[in-house]
């Protein structure tokens, strides 16, 4: 088992049912079923296969694990070099976790073109997992990039009223950063020779350069974090998308910013980081403040949950940049939360949209009168995004906050402040949606759960308990990884340092 | 097994009774979760006996919660002389109160639901007080939270209900981000969350400091500060009051889950069960000590004022939480869990006799249209009356052990603030006695002043409400007698052991057996003075109160307001994070960002490409013209180049 090419077979995978989608003919209602089908199955075969990384995956050392490395471009050092570690693997799993969970999410929500539906999102799913599986730079941009089509695309079409603005911000916004990333790259290519990722992690840069290139790279991550002030694409983007496409917009590709600045900023350019750190706590503090507060005063349910996600994605940069045990396994495990917890509220959301095609707050009122199951469900993932003890949000938030501790104090209690802000506005939301008395006719008549939509969350339920009862599965696993980056970025440090005195 | 089945028979009960609603009906959940109670109550009295009484110390570890790094830490219960007494004293107390709410919620809707979140929240408190490191603390702490937000809410047409219920949870947050913060601290300085690694190295730290928001701070004075503001949420101590009588949304039993046995005395427990930080840290305990006093005194003042049966009782506890904080405040810890115990006795009395008042008054809780109904609720009115005793700390009832104690604490203590907290005390103690007769005179005696339809359906309660009810006034006339001795008397080091830690300088526990006669009889002459002065105004002469509200009208509003603490937090905070939320929102994203950001840019290009698609004319004369001149500046380069 051990011996197959595991990752490439996740990855590439959903690529094959995507062909066969592709050469479905027949009448459309026959095309749509069989459409459906077969990305259904073809994602639960690669989500089964990933569980497979995890189960298979030795969590005693930080090197790169299920490695394979093919030539590619020998003529200029790239090649087909692919892998994960501690930090990666989850990423990988929660990818092709959701996936199928969006198949089935939008089986009756979509109706037109199902088809290419579909496709786009296999396509996107191997798309993800490439870049989190790409130890080589041509790969990953080329899936970093590759990301933003078929997204592009779901938003475009499948999208709200006004999604032709929203996709193109969405695309101007990311490309922009893109840009600068990919100058970047070309420096590191020619300062190293190679587009490894493991070698170039290794390489030694002057001082000037990493502050350059931080800034370069630290473009393009911030716009997919998305950090304050760049974050103003995700609320637009969030509402125009279809219910599946919100999902994976905020479970994975957010994630793909934090983990750009995990892999590469943090250990490939130690000095710059270094340098860096307050801005990134400036930004990430005004981010958990500011956008709580916006979040509070809006009134379209998905426009309030982009809000809050950018909110927790503060608190990941400011993990990751606490270069602290703590403040990086919680960085990385509110990262897995936020995956699981905002994909779900998008999909809460998703339910009532696909029943009154209404997102608006003020829309609906004691919705608990009619649906006691979705009000259960709602309230599961309310505390969840609040971070009460006992679910995921808590552990990952705890442990950043932990982190920020032991660097500053002043950043710890600033965004702690999230804490307080972020219950007002959950509670406030799910006060006017699902409590209160229920009046107005159509809502009278509104619908339960389906058994669909059970199976959807059930699995999420699940996770966000397990996540936050016995962390340990998950923390275990980066431990390693983790560790290793702190004290390479350490060593880093001290040696530039030692340099730096020898200098003089 | 005895001590895990004493925590999780109540979660067991929770998941059946909220899982299986639908399949176990009214009548199944209610058995389930009865059932699951009086066994935890079973198991919460022999583990009282065996550690308690029996001296031993058990830990059972169950699983790793978090390890990151060095920051790990187990899901486990420690049974220690503290959490024996507090197990003992939830469970009974929750059990009782389980068994009252099958007759008192007979006729809702949605019985399932309300017997499950009482046991989930009994779960919470279980695992709060059996805690073995602060992080569990902490889930248990958020956990009571979350229940208190989903009770208050109960009823979840009311906005009111629902309005107080958020106030309830993000109050508390507000008091948990001290206490997160605490615990980061704790970290940070001892390298561990874990109570027993904590407490062991906590001598050699007493003189550390700790740079907090750029200042140099003594780091347990600070640690135990910030913890001690999760107390304050938790324990409704003034500022952080607020959300407590508005709690009173809830169905009447959930308020006397909240102020007996769950909830409230989470934040006495905590800074109990830290005795041993606090113990170093003689700033933060005179902080602690103030803020109980004053807490006891203002929220006593309003108490005195209020119409609303069950608002009255609900400041009764603040003033009496009150009381519980200064003891620990001037070294007392012993004699605050004293009081915790009885008061829990007592208080659950007084919620769930309120309770069967508003039973039989067909659901009215303004007392001014009660009255003269003593006759038809003989079991009701004796426990009020046993309740309102205990409560006043009148000889030989439960309070006036307790309260006597921590009275005579504090003068013991010797220094400002226990003579400060002495005095306020002795103050607070006149109006107890004032408002608990007050209530007791304008509920049962008098004129009846509801209508006849109202009056026609006075009854007294069903056997499952009036039974606990006698069993808890058993409990209100006896836990002092009975504990005295055992927690605060001689040999109370005995009992406590190692779960409470005092220096050997603090010896008020001693001290008080010392004191003058004239301190011992202080309270109770005060309870006697506020008992008469309640009879003057309100049985003998019932226009006196009118008149004095009239005559000091600015006083009596205000008391009557509450302080008008709520308008000022109104003020200060609620709006304007929504102004702050909404112009952020509007000019910050929409104007400044994105009208610089990505829509200027779009614009900026749009204009320009206009007005170069403005060239374009498609007239031939002004490209022949265009021509001209570029041929015209071809030349005359061309030629001034050769010139030169």
């Amino acid at each position: 088992m051990t011996d197959w090419p595991i990752l490439s077979l996740v990855t590439f995978l959903p690529l094959v049912g995507a062909f066969f989608i592709l050469v479905i003919r027949g009448p459309e209602e026959v095309v749509a079923r069989n459409a459906r089908s077969v990305a259904l199955w073809t994602s639960l075969i690669t989500f089964i296969l990933s569980l497979g990384l995890w189960v298979n995956f030795d969590t005693t050392t930080a090197d790169y694990q299920f490695v394979e490395k093919l030539e590619w471009l020998p003529a200029f050092n790239i090649s087909y070099h692919m892998g994960v570690d501690g930090i990666s693997v989850f990423f990988v799993i929660l990818s092709t976790f959701l996936t199928p969970l969006c198949v089935v999410a939008s089986w009756e929500a979509i109706q037109v073109r199902v088809k290419e539906y579909m496709i786009s999102f296999l396509v996107l799913e191997t798309m993800m997992v490439g870049m989190f599986g790409a130890l080589d730079f041509v790969p990953f941009y080329m899936f970093f990039e590759g990301v933003l089509i078929p997204m592009f695309l779901i938003i475009g079409v499948w999208g709200g009223k006004n999604r032709v603005y929203a996709a193109f911000k969405f695309f101007l916004y990311t490309l922009l950063g893109s840009v600068l990333m990919l100058l970047a790259i070309l420096v590191l290519y020619f300062q190293g020779g190679t587009t490894d990722i493991p070698t170039l992690t290794g390489m030694e840069l002057p001082r000037s350069l990493q502050l350059w290139l931080w800034l370069a790279f630290f473009a393009s991550f911030a716009v997919k974090v998305p950090m304050w002030p760049v974050h103003t694409w995700l609320p637009d983007a969030h509402v125009e998308a279809p219910t599946a496409g919100s999902v994976i917009l905020a479970a994975v590709l957010l994630k793909m910013g934090a983990y750009g600045f995990l892999r590469f900023s943090v250990p490939m350019l130690p000095l710059g980081t270094d340098f860096f750190t307050p801005l990134i706590y400036a930004l990430s503090v005004i981010a958990v403040i500011y956008t709580s507060l916006v979040a509070l005063a809006q009134e379209d349910m998905k426009k309030l949950i982009a809000y809050s996600s950018v909110a927790h994605m503060g608190y990941v940069t400011i993990g990751i940049f606490t270069i602290t045990v703590q403040g990086m396994q919680g960085a990385l495990f509110q990262m897995l939360s936020h995956g699981v917890v905002s994909a779900a509220l998008f999909l809460i959301v998703g339910v009532v949209y696909d029943r009154l095609h209404s997102r608006e707050i003020a829309r609906y009122e004691g919705l608990v009168h009619r649906m006691p199951l979705y009000a259960f469900v709602f309230m599961v993932f309310t505390l969840a995004s609040v971070g009460l003890p006992g679910t995921s949000g808590f552990i990952g938030e705890f442990l950043v906050l932990v982190g920020a501790f032991l660097v500053d104090t002043w950043v710890a209690a600033l965004a702690a402040t999230g804490m307080i802000l972020g219950a007002a506005y959950m509670l406030w939301l799910y006060r006017r949606v699902i409590f209160g008395k229920l009046t107005r006719a159509d809502l009278l008549a509104i619908k339960d759960l389906s058994l669909r939509e059970v199976v959807v969350f059930a699995p999420l339920v699940a996770a966000v308990f397990w996540m936050g009862i016995y962390p340990s599965s998950f923390l275990g696993v980066m431990e390693a990884s983790v560790t290793g980056l702190i004290d390479n970025y350490q060593a880093s440090l001290e040696a530039a340092k030692g340099l730096a005195v020898a200098v003089r | 097994m005895v001590y895990a089945a004493a925590v999780f028979l109540p979660f067991l009960g929770f998941l059946i009774a909220g899982g299986l609603m639908r399949f176990i009906g009214d009548r199944g959940a209610q058995l389930v979760t009865c059932g699951g109670l009086v066994l935890a109550a079973v198991a919460g009295v022999t583990a009282f006996v065996e550690v308690g009484l029996g001296g031993q110390r058990v830990t059972i570890e169950l699983f790793t919660w978090i390890d990151s790094g060095s920051f790990e830490l187990s899901w486990a219960l420690r049974y220690d002389a503290l959490s024996a007494v507090m197990v003992a004293t939830v469970t009974v107390i929750s059990a009782l109160i389980h068994i009252y709410s099958v007759g008192y919620m007979a006729h809702d809707p949605s019985i399932p639901r309300f017997m499950s979140y009482l046991s989930l929240f009994t779960f919470f408190m279980l695992m709060l007080v059996t805690a073995d490191n602060l992080v569990q603390l902490y889930f248990g702490w958020e956990g009571v939270g979350l229940c208190s937000y989903l009770l208050i809410g109960f009823w979840y047409d009311r906005p009111s209900a629902n309005a107080a219920a958020i106030k309830a949870f993000i109050v508390n947050r507000i008091g948990d981000f001290g206490f997160a913060l605490g615990i980061f601290g704790v970290f940070l300085l001892f390298g561990t969350v874990e109570l027993d690694a904590i407490f062991s190295s906590v001598a050699d730290q007493k003189d550390a400091t700790i740079h907090f928001l750029g200042y140099e701070f003594h780091a347990l004075t600070l640690l135990c500060l910030l913890l001690f503001m999760g107390a304050m949420g938790k324990s409704a101590q003034v500022p952080l009051h607020t959300w407590l009588p508005d709690a009173m949304e809830g169905p009447t039993p959930v308020s006397a889950l909240i102020h007996a046995a769950t909830m409230v005395t989470a934040g006495v427990f905590m800074v109990v069960r830290l005795s041993p930080l606090f113990e170093y840290a003689p700033i933060a305990l005179a902080v602690v000590a103030v803020v109980g006093a004053s807490t006891a005194i203002f929220a006593a003042t309003v108490g005195c004022v209020q119409n609303d049966i069950k608002r009255v009782i609900a400041y009764s506890t603040c003033s009496q939480l009150g009381y519980m904080f200064f003891a620990a405040g001037v070294g007392a810890y012993a004699a605050a869990i004293f009081h915790l115990v009885t008061h829990a006795f007592f208080k659950a009395l007084l919620f769930l006799g309120s309770g069967s008042v508003i039973h039989a008054m067909s659901d009215e809780q303004d007392m001014r249209k009660m009255g003269g109904i003593w006759r038809m609720v003989p079991v009701t009115y004796a426990v009020m009356w046993v309740g309102s005793l205990a409560l006043a700390g009148v000889p030989f009832f439960a309070g006036y052990y307790s309260k006597d104690t921590i009275l005579e604490a504090a003068f013991a203590a010797g220094s400002g603030t226990g003579a400060f907290a002495f005095w306020i005390g002795a103050g607070a103690a006149l109006l107890t006695a004032f408002y608990s007769w007050r209530l007791l005179i304008m509920t049962f005696h008098g004129e009846p002043r509801a209508d006849e339809r109202v009056m026609a359906h006075v009854h007294e309660s069903p056997k499952v409400m009036t039974l606990p009810l006698i069993a808890l006034a058993a409990g209100a006339v006896f836990s002092g007698l009975l504990f005295y001795d055992l927690l605060v008397g001689e040999g109370w080091k005995e009992f406590w052991r190692e779960s409470i830690f005092t220096l050997p300088t603090t010896t008020v526990l001693e001290d008080l057996h010392h004191v003058p006669g004239w301190v011992k009889l202080l309270p109770v002459a005060m309870a006697a003075l506020g008992i008469a002065l309640a009879y003057l105004m309100y049985a003998l002469r019932p226009g006196l109160a009118g008149v004095l509200a009239g005559r000091f009208r600015a006083v009596y509003l205000f008391l009557l307001n509450k302080w008008y603490f709520d308008e000022l937090y109104d003020f200060l905070f609620v709006r304007p994070a929504h102004v702050i939320g909404r112009g952020l929102w509007k000019s910050g994203d929409g104007a400044l960002i994105d009208g610089v950001g990505p829509d200027g840019v779009a614009a900026a290009t749009i204009e320009l490409a206009r007005r170069a698609s403005r060239l374009q004319t498609g007239y031939l004369y002004h490209y022949a013209f265009a021509m001209l001149i570029g041929v015209v500046f071809l030349v005359s380069w061309y030629l001034f180049g050769l010139v030169r």
